[in-house]
């Protein structure tokens, strides 16, 4: 029989890397908080590969960090390797990635969990949600508790509705062989919210020893300073290793014979793929020229022998899995642990939320992560830690907190969804940000701690060790800038020695650093005065001369776009009635209610004129 | 807000033509591209002031002009406004919003300065809500345009210098985003021939446009030439030739302003033609300074000399005016007897042409003679031209953010400096087709690559 259980003031749905993000900054923001998993032994579970970063996405654990979150702490004191992307390709696209033990992961995260004051961790299904008579949200779970709280924010995964395929097998599952969440999409559906069908993969996961190590190709981990954490003072170890293995004409024609064994080849799976992470079949099929596909085994923890097979992904049925694993070259004797499979799971169309990932039209709802249309262990947390925030900003009676898209990758990706909405699984990449030359991983906290600290989320002690950073940078920049270097035969033969002309008479230290073909370590020896400094400080000054001019234009850029970012334009406008606007920027600007003339100005089908049209609206009407 | 110019006179050649330029930097644009005579800058002026002095672009002088300075709020816009007036003439004027655009102003958008005065209260809640209405007509009507061109040849040339551009923004976008995929990188040497090939036809588009605009808006043309040398007899010939269609417009100042002339593939505007038609009975005594004026407004001059008749001072006069103009010589009546000193001539005119405007001889040479001085003559009409000044505009930006990235290929940059300036220049293109930029990127990475994990 239902009971009235307990009151909260945000209750989190989901305990996967939105859902802690999300409960964790709520009740650090000091609102009582509940979050709910349907098993507590999923807490922070990676159901899919191994590691966290990685392209933009290490951008995004830096700024979730920057900001107070949790992820970048427990990915450091669980990574087994780690290496710097993209070295050699400019700093702004400078990536962390690192293996993680996933079990010690998890473990970190769910005590991470039990030991927040405000806090409470239950495991439970909820199955129904609704809206009481007083405005507040009551949750109920299966085990027919009544919970109730002023916000909830839904952090459900690939769990909500989750149907596992493999081959002409199917069945109701979530994760890594969980329950699913089978009856919440039902009540989410009486609250019309437009639900839709995603799917995603994984590949299998296969024991250590039936592996022949010996004819492949070991990938080591870097030797880097850079932790995801600005807390974390100690580098990553690597304390173990990847290897690269390559596909072959036999594995292609397994796969090429089996397809129509296929459920998503033979139409049984309607849910939309992502486009960057394809299954093995579906890489064969649209790149059929390709002779071989490489790919990588990882370590899934330093306990287990337990390998994932990066890029393997898989719907086929079991026995051709396994057929087509053993023609590469290494696997001929390998022992399938867990198979790989799809899953097809109940997402919103984001388009229904706005930038705080409120509900446009249920108040007090929040999305986050997977639920929310996107894809990956950091775009979920980025957008857990946003709703957990704003859920409780809202409940404390404040205005939501909102990352414009020139402030973050955080804000890009949330921009992205409410605005532009996505029609596959959406994954973070440095592409999509146009200020990405100022949005790199280095300068995450210049950019956003200070509003961590603001919110509440960032401690004294951190905030002074952050500005004492920015004054050491201050300073240096000052130093270089007025610092002369003279010409000498050594300095000429390094010049030269870099590919980079030499001197006609003496210059400032700060015009070397700026020329591409040098760096700070090279001009050690002409710099005597030099003092001891962190090595992220150097960066920053060495990042921000050299990149100086296009640093400014992009400045440039975001004050131009900002002009119309703080333009607000209200909840309640009626854009039928607005005379001058073009029928298709009328629906566009219905359906996703923007809540700025800049967030306007990005949907597609609103034009320059359309935009004319709502800001002389605006100001007459005074708004 | 930025700074906007829009030519503010209609597109008919009149006495004069007015570039305005508004917004917080309109006075340091003008002053770019304007300089007073009395050497006082237009930033130091007052409110409701002018200034006399000529008009540059890149250095070159385009025209005498004036400039009127407002200061904000009392001015249209209620912002800093300069309106710079010049000899009319459509390309001077166009020349003078292209100084203006390239020294820091952008292109206005249709009904902006309306908009930026009613958004700056100068303007009453009435003429806002038909300022709307103008708004939504002027740029469906500037869509359809827009969409009929893009329709064509410019479409598919600024699309494939896009596309181009976009593979390699998604190639180097793929090599950045999935390192550990077996991407490519391009060398230094790939891309720079390619940014190199797509910046040429850029170039190609932006150079054609003078001449483009000279086949779609017409040439302003004059006549000029000492009296009864046959000025009216060639205005006869070539209003009265077979292959001409020869339309009038009304002015108001004048029963005739302006006639156009198709010839061949060339519009003429052949101006002030009444004028011509007046002097036909009355005294003919053009002035040297009269003469003067009017050349130094148009882009095509018909200089007539007179065959029977040697050189005289004033035929003198005539050449010097021509010197370093788009000139074409037409010595008439060449069914008399021979006096004129012809090599003089050709010595200062590379184009030069007989003919008889009596008998009605010689008009395919002149037809020839002005398509070569234009340029037309190699003028491909179904090759890509750009229409007009928001199209030139984002060609020139999109070929300056092509430059950008060659420079920094050059100077050593790493990628991810490199690519922002790519993607500048594929948002320009994407802004003259209408695209969205970065998607059609990120589209590009997936369709191109096999990637992810």
């Amino acid at each position: 029989m239902e009971y009235f259980a307990k009151e909260y003031d945000v209750a989190v749905i989901g305990a996967g890397h939105a859902g802690i993000e999300a409960a964790l900054a709520s009740a650090r923001l000091g609102v009582k908080t509940v979050v709910f998993a349907i098993n507590l032994d999923s807490i922070g579970n990676m159901p899919c590969n191994p590691s966290i970063g990685g392209t933009s996405k290490g951008h995004l654990v830096r700024e979730v960090d920057a900001l107070g979150g949790e992820m970048g702490k427990a990915a450091d004191k669980t990574q087994i390797q780690t290496r710097m992307l993209n070295r050699g390709k400019g700093p702004a696209v400078h990536s962390l990635r690192a293996q993680i033990d996933r079990r010690e992961y998890s473990k970190y995260m769910k005590h991470a969990l039990e030991l927040q004051e405000n806090l409470d961790v239950k495991q439970a299904e909820i199955v129904d949600i609704r809206k009481t008579g007083e405005g507040k949200w009551q949750l109920r779970t299966m085990l027919e508790a009544v919970y109730t709280a002023k916000c909830v924010v839904l952090a459900t995964g690939t769990f909500l509705g989750g149907k596992i395929y493999i081959g002409e097998v199917s069945f109701e599952s979530g994760p890594d062989g969980m329950f699913p969440a089978a009856k919440l999409s039902e009540s989410l559906k009486k609250l019309n919210i437009p639900l839709r069908r995603f799917k995603t993969g994984t590949p299998s996961r296969v024991n250590r020893r039936s592996v022949d190590f010996s004819v492949l190709e070991k990938q080591e981990g870097d030797e880097t300073d850079t932790a995801f954490s600005f807390e974390t003072k100690r580098p990553p170890e690597n304390k173990s290793f990847c290897y690269i293995a390559y596909t072959n004409d036999e594995t292609k024609k397994v796969i090429l014979e089996n397809l129509d064994r296929s459920p998503m080849y033979s139409g049984k799976i309607e849910g939309i793929g992502p486009r960057y992470c394809p299954s093995f079949e579906d890489k064969i099929v649209r790149f059929p020229e390709k002779q071989r596909h490489q790919f990588f085994i990882e370590p899934c923890g330093l306990d287990t022998e337990e390998l994932y097979l990066q890029g393997m992904s898989s719907s086929l049925p079991e026995e051709i899995q396994l057929k087509f694993l053993k023609t590469i070259k290494g696997l001929e004797k390998v022992e399938v642990m867990r198979t790989a499979y799809a899953i097809e799971y109940d997402c919103v169309d984001p388009l229904a939320l706005k930038p705080s990932l409120e509900f446009l039209d249920l108040e007090g709802l929040f999305g986050a992560g997977q639920f929310n249309g996107s894809s990956g262990y950091e775009e979920a947390a980025a957008q857990g830690l946003i709703a957990g925030i704003n859920a409780a900003l809202k409940v404390k009676g404040e205005e939501p907190f909102i990352l414009d898209r020139a402030s973050s990758y955080i804000g890009t990706l949330i921009d992205d969804l409410v605005t532009k909405g996505c029609m596959d699984p959406y994954r973070m990449m440095t592409s999509r940000s146009e200020y990405r030359l100022l949005l790199r991983q280095d300068n995450a906290d210049i950019r956003l701690t200070p509003y961590g600290y603001r919110l509440g989320l960032i401690s004294e002690e951190r905030y002074g060790a952050f500005l004492n950073k920015l004054k050491q940078i201050e300073e240096e920049k000052r130093r270089v800038t007025q610092t002369t270097v003279h010409i000498s035969g050594e300095l000429q033969n390094l010049l030269v020695s870099h590919g980079t002309s030499p001197l006609e008479k003496g210059v400032k230290l700060a015009e070397l650093l700026k020329r591409p073909q040098l760096s700070y370590a090279d001009l050690a020896p002409f710099d005597s005065e030099r003092p001891d400094l962190p090595p992220e400080v150097f960066e920053q000054v060495e990042i921000e001369l050299k990149y100086e001019g296009y640093i400014r234009r992009q400045q440039a850029q975001i004050n131009e776009m900002r002009r119309l970012e703080v333009k607000k334009l209200p909840d309640d406008i009626d854009y039928n009635s607005i005379e001058g606007l073009r029928l298709e920027a009328r629906e566009k600007l219905t359906k996703i209610r923007p809540h700025s003339v800049g967030q306007a100005s990005r949907i597609s089908g609103v034009s320059p004129s359309d935009i004319s049209v709502l800001l002389i609206y605006l100001n007459k009407t005074g708004k | 807000m930025s700074t906007i110019a829009a030519i503010s006179t209609g597109q008919a050649a009149g006495g004069i033509g007015i570039v305005r330029i508004s917004g917080e930097n309109a006075l340091t644009v003008a002053d770019r591209i304007f300089k007073s005579v009395s050497g006082v800058k237009l930033d130091k002026m007052k409110g409701y002031t002018a200034a006399y002095g000529k008009a540059y672009f890149e250095n070159e002088e385009i025209d005498e002009a004036v400039a009127l300075v407002f200061r904000a709020p009392k001015s249209y816009t209620g912002e800093d406004v300069v309106e710079i007036s010049c000899h009319g003439g459509l390309l001077v004027t166009k020349q003078l919003l292209r100084a203006a655009l390239s020294s820091g102003a952008v292109a206005a958008q249709p009904g902006e300065f309306t908009k930026r005065a009613f958004l700056n209260g100068k303007m009453d809640l009435t003429s806002a809500e038909s300022v709307m209405n103008i708004i939504s007509a002027k740029s469906e009507q500037a869509k359809a345009a827009a969409l009929n061109t893009l329709d064509g040849a410019l479409y598919k040339n600024i699309s494939e210098i896009s596309n181009s551009l976009k593979k390699r923004a998604a190639q180097m976008a793929a090599w950045v985003d999935y390192p550990d995929d077996e991407i490519e990188d391009l060398s230094d040497e790939n891309l720079l021939f390619s940014l190199k090939s797509n910046g040429e036809k850029l170039k190609r588009l932006i150079s054609r446009f003078d001449v483009g605009q000279a086949v779609i808006e017409g040439v302003e043309t004059v006549i000029i030439g000492r009296p009864n040398v046959g000025k009216s007899a060639l205005m006869n010939m070539l209003t009265g030739y077979e292959k001409s269609i020869v339309t009038s417009v009304a002015g108001t100042t004048r029963d005739i302003v302006e006639e156009t002339v198709v010839l061949g593939g060339t519009v003429l505007r052949l101006a002030d033609t009444a004028g011509l038609h007046e002097t036909q009975d009355t005294v003919e005594k053009i002035g040297v300074d009269r003469t003067k004026q009017k050349t130094g407004r148009a882009s095509l001059i018909l200089a007539v000399f007179d065959f029977s008749e040697s050189l005289t001072a004033e035929d003198g006069e005539i050449i010097r005016l021509c010197e370093g103009k788009n000139a074409v010589a037409v010595i008439n009546k060449t069914d008399l007897v021979r006096k004129i000193d012809a090599d003089a001539i050709k010595n200062s005119f590379k184009n030069v042409v007989f003919i008889s405007a009596k008998q009605k001889k010689g008009m395919a040479e002149l037809e020839r003679e002005i398509e070569k001085v234009l340029g037309t003559d190699e003028f491909d009409a179904s090759a890509a031209t750009l229409m007009n000044e928001r199209q030139y505009s984002c060609c020139k930006l999109a070929y300056e953010g092509i430059c950008e990235a060659v420079r920094a290929v050059q100077a050593g940059m790493t990628r991810d400096a490199i690519s922002v300036s790519i993607d500048s220049a594929i948002e320009n293109l994407d802004i003259l087709t209408g695209e969205k930029a970065t998607q059609s990127v990120v589209n590009e990475i997936f369709s191109q690559f096999c990637v992810g994990k």
